[in-house]
């Protein structure tokens, strides 16, 4: 099956005084249509620049260095500014962290529902209502009849992020990016707003790239993940393989470092150091000062992913050339 | 709703007491009424007479008491310095100051809004440059610098506008107008300019500062993913957001016009309250100082009142009274 | 340190920005030109005996009626104008920066004590400063001028007629200060290395002083470099009026105002110069203020 989304070695770069800063190197991915990718990391691996990239709202100076970013086959990284306009909320919609700050408090939750929707389907205000209250259904807003015409701040943080959603679907996009879409909720009402995201998607046969560094909430979702490192993406394959099998030492590590639910563990496991800074990424492996099975090679070139049996990984040790 | 109002007025008397408190302290305290008003010489006798009429002679809290009540009727007494009763001088000069502030504010509102909502919108287009050169420049060129210049370019060198007075007014009720006039509007421009030119720069700078800062708020970024249209953007979302903090601004400018209309009606020799004021400032004519701080107080208050009220209308948030449930 | 400081973000930002360099230049050459104005002054315009009555309304020196020896020109008792200039730049600026420095104390001292203290203390001091607010600081500064000046006989009054200028202006100023000052203590008050010095027993006013204090600085800076150029422009306009400095002292407003009535007669250059000057030295402060606010906006880095 054709890719929905395809990323060939995508360059982000910020040019700063002290030099380039190199926000994601040479990234490539592919996402199926009505597929989900999780992409996991730490803080600063740039998770959310690729989903900003893709998107198309780098913020300045910002900019895309190198690569390409292909919907359905067609580049859109280098669409001019009406043409990327069109696709965004049409094609791809993007779902935001904090649903507080992602709603203008000034307007009701219809009037934005029925501004998104007719902005892009060639239905008339009336009809458009319609649809918004039918989305508000779906989402699991009560009584979506009267809440329509409420404000953002009269609807509870979890009701407010299905709003968001409600907005990321009502112009029926093939491709959701979801940036961190259930951190800013309480733990509670996680679970709910995640399997809420997971059942539409479905249903309307919607791919996902889920960014979060939260890895219960991939391994509910997600079909694929990729794990990010700098900038760079250290192992992707199928949730089950990198989260119970992972090949790459770093993965591995931060798999580990989760604790178990089935035993008693007296130390949290942690990896030793921290990432480096963007402007002064190692040369070779990015990950090599703090891997414990690092060898010369390793510190010299750069790794580009390879097969590692059902995953690939960004990792020497499966070179098998 | 209205217990918001009631609140507000309530808290806005014990401000208008604390004025009329100052004003009174200062007719209590500062200078000798007696001296000031007879004159050098004066026999004992006529001095009793004097301080039995005018009640100087009570204790303290009877003499506040009794200029509350006269000045809430508007009697301020006679000026020191013309002899006249305060309150017929104010009635008379009102209408222009009040003429002059609002040709003023509405200047600077029509031409300060749209420039700056422009240069936000618009960073780096060379008509947004010009406008923020041309208001760095508007904040650090006094009133008075200002008046002057337009009277130097105007009157002395083209001739074309008055440099002093209002030219002819026409009269309706106790109200004075010169916008009825061909002379009245040409004397108006000048010192409408000068007054204006100030907070028109203040609020473009204003306008500026908020729609930069709401154009990088999460919401217009969410916007954007949507797919909207820049006009939806732009004018649907940003303007309106932009517009909520400005109204606060927007009241107290209008303050300041009427405040720093002492300093233009004192270049262009306009007949209003603020000239009065300067005048009794030089020559320590009590009254008329008091009355003019009485009543710049109570013009303050309602603007403010009409300002939180406004805000109120304004933004859904706070209607409710407080966040969801 | 000082190698930190041109090492820093701040320098940085300034090097690469013409206009905050040239307004800097120009501040600066306006400052030591008031700093110095008695020993580089070309003549001593308040030297009675050395006026010539003669040289009086003379143009400025490229007009054919000048004189060189008078670059600008000359007032209604021959006094040069570009030394009156650089000696009513003086008084400007320390009244200016006086008064500044008055409402910047104020202000943080109001402010550090009601976001420490809060509670009555906090409600009443941001009572006081928001009913302040209420009001044009112009109008606060012109109040008390006049009633200081109704108070006091004339004599006594001009003696002391600079620092009650200073005072008014200072007074008018402080609530901003308070309101920023008071916002930051209340953020620092809450955070945990406060909590925990407290908890050791350090006392209130030393923790305020040595922990609070430092970090509510950046934004008062800014705050204060802009209040300059008001305080500047405020104390200018109190001279015209009249209301100001004492004659006396001439400061750059007062010039202002006695070059005005010769505007219509023609000579121009009286009430011109010394409102370049004005707008020249307020214009600077401010560009840097800008840049300032600018680059240590944390939200722009």
């Amino acid at each position: 099956m054709a890719a929905l989304l395809e990323v060939r070695n995508l360059r982000v770069e910020f040019p700063t005084r002290r030099g380039i800063l190199t926000a994601l190197d040479d990234v490539s991915f592919s996402i199926a249509p009505g597929e989900v990718l999780g992409v996991v990391g730490e803080s600063g691996a740039g998770k959310s620049m690729t989903g900003a990239a893709i998107i198309g709202l780098l913020e300045p100076p910002g900019r895309i260095a190198r690569g390409e970013i292909l919907l359905e086959g067609r580049r859109i990284d280098n669409l001019p500014y009406a043409d990327m306009r069109a696709i965004r909320g049409r094609q791809i919609g993007a779902i935001f962290q904090d649903p507080l700050t992602t709603l203008n408090p000034l307007y009701s939750v219809g009037r934005q529902l029925v501004e998104t929707i007719t902005t892009h389907l060639p239905l008339n205000p009336a009809e458009a209502r319609k649809r918004a209250i039918g989305w508000l259904e779906q989402v699991g807003i009560p009584a979506a009849a009267q809440r329509i015409d409420a404000y953002p701040h009269e609807f509870s943080g979890g009701m407010r992020q299905r709003v968001v959603i409600a907005l990321a679907l009502c112009a029926e996009p093939k491709l959701i990016v979801a940036d961190e879409p259930t951190t800013a909720l309480d733990v509670s009402i996680q679970a709910q707003v995640i399997a809420l995201l997971k059942a539409l998607a479905r249903d309307k046969g919607t791919a996902m790239m889920l960014v979060t560094h939260d890895m219960g909430v991939i391994a509910e979702t997600a079909d694929r993940v990729a794990v990010m490192y700098a900038g760079r993406i250290a192992e992707i394959g199928p949730v089950r393989e990198v989260v119970r099998h992972a090949r790459h030492p770093y993965s591995s590590g931060l798999m580990g470092s989760i604790p178990p639910l089935d035993r008693r563990v007296d130390r949290l496991a942690q990896i030793d150091g921290a990432m480096p800074r963007l402007t002064a990424i190692p040369q070779g492996c990015a990950y090599n000062p703090r891997c414990p099975k690092v060898f010369d090679r390793c510190r010299q070139d750069r790794p580009d992913l390879m097969d590692a049996g059902p995953t690939r990984a960004a990792c020497w040790l499966y070179d098998h050339v | 709703m209205f217990a918001f109002i009631v609140s507000r007025v309530l808290q806005a008397l014990p401000v208008m007491l604390v004025v009329a408190f100052i004003s009174f302290a200062m007719f209590a305290y500062v200078g000798d009424p007696i001296a000031i008003m007879l004159g050098q010489d004066f026999t004992e006798a006529q001095r009793a007479t004097l301080v039995r009429d005018l009640g100087l002679d009570q204790p303290f809290f009877v003499q506040f008491l009794k200029f509350v009540g006269n000045a809430v009727q508007g009697e301020f007494g006679l000026s020191y310095r013309l002899g006249r009763p305060v309150s017929d001088l104010i009635i008379e000069r009102a209408p222009a100051t009040l003429e002059l502030a609002l040709v003023a504010a509405f200047l600077a509102l029509a031409i300060g809004v749209p420039m700056g909502v422009y240069t936000g919108l618009y960073r780096n287009s060379w008509l947004s440059r010009f406008f923020l050169t041309f208001s760095l420049i508007g904040v650090s060129l006094p009133t008075f610098l200002i008046g002057i210049l337009l009277i130097l370019i105007f009157a002395v060198w083209l001739g074309w506008l008055p440099s002093f007075g209002r030219g002819d007014v026409t009269r309706l009720g106790w109200w004075s107008t010169g916008l009825l006039t061909w002379t009245g509007l040409k004397a108006l421009i000048l010192p409408a300019i000068t007054l204006g030119l100030f907070q028109m720069t203040v609020i473009m700078r204003l306008l500026r500062a908020e729609m930069l800062e709401v154009l990088r708020t999460d919401y217009i970024k969410f916007a954007r993913a949507r797919g909207l249209t820049d006009r939806a953007i732009n004018f649907g979302h940003a303007l309106k957001n932009t517009l909520v903090p400005v109204i606060t601004v927007a009241g107290l400018q209008l303050g300041a016009i009427i405040a720093f209309a002492i300093v233009t009606e004192t270049v262009f020799q306009w007949p209003g309250m603020g000239l009065l004021f300067i005048q009794s400032v030089g020559a320590a004519d009590i009254p008329v100082m008091a009355a003019y701080l009485m009543l710049i107080s109570a013009v303050f208050v309602t603007i403010n009142l009409v300002v939180d009220l406004l805000y109120f209308a304004v933004d859904p948030r706070l209607r409710i009274g407080g966040g969801g449930h | 340190m000082l190698a930190k400081f041109f090492d820093s973000d701040l320098w940085y930002s300034f090097t690469r920005n013409p206009v905050t360099i040239v307004s800097a230049v120009v501040a600066l050459v306006l400052i030591l030109g008031a700093v110095l104005a008695p020993l580089i002054a070309p003549h001593n315009p308040f030297d009675l005996a050395s006026l010539q009555l003669m040289d009086a309304f003379k143009p400025p020196a490229w007009d054919p009626e000048g004189e060189a020896i008078y670059p600008l020109g000359t007032d209604d008792q021959g006094r040069d104008m570009l030394s009156a200039i650089m000696y009513g730049a003086r008084v400007s600026l320390l009244v200016g920066i006086s008064a500044v420095l008055f409402s910047t104390s104020l202000g943080v001292l109001v402010g550090l004590t009601a976001g420490y203290a809060g509670g009555t203390v906090d409600a009443l001091l941001m009572r006081i400063a928001d009913i302040q607010l209420t009001f044009p600081s112009i109008l606060v500064a012109l109040l008390i001028d006049g009633v200081v000046r109704a108070a006091l006989p004339r004599e006594v009054h001009n003696d002391i007629a600079l620092y009650v200028v200073i005072f008014a202006i200072g007074i008018s100023n402080w609530p901003q200060f308070a309101r920023t000052v008071r916002g930051s203590t209340l953020v620092e008050r809450n955070k945990e290395y406060v909590q925990a010095a407290r908890i050791i027993g350090i006392s209130a006013p030393k923790i305020v002083y040595s922990h609070v204090l430092p970090n509510v600085m950046g934004p008062v800076l800014v705050i204060a470099t802009l209040n300059l150029g008001f305080a500047v422009l405020a104390e200018a306009t109190l001279s015209f009026l009249g209301v100001g400095v004492p004659p006396t002292q001439p400061s750059l407003g007062t010039l202002i105002r006695i070059g005005n009535d010769f505007l219509f007669s023609g000579e121009w250059w009286i009430t011109i110069f010394p409102g370049v000057a004005l707008v020249l030295l307020v214009l600077s402060v401010n560009l840097l203020g800008d840049w300032l606010r600018d680059a240590l906006n944390p939200r722009l880095r």
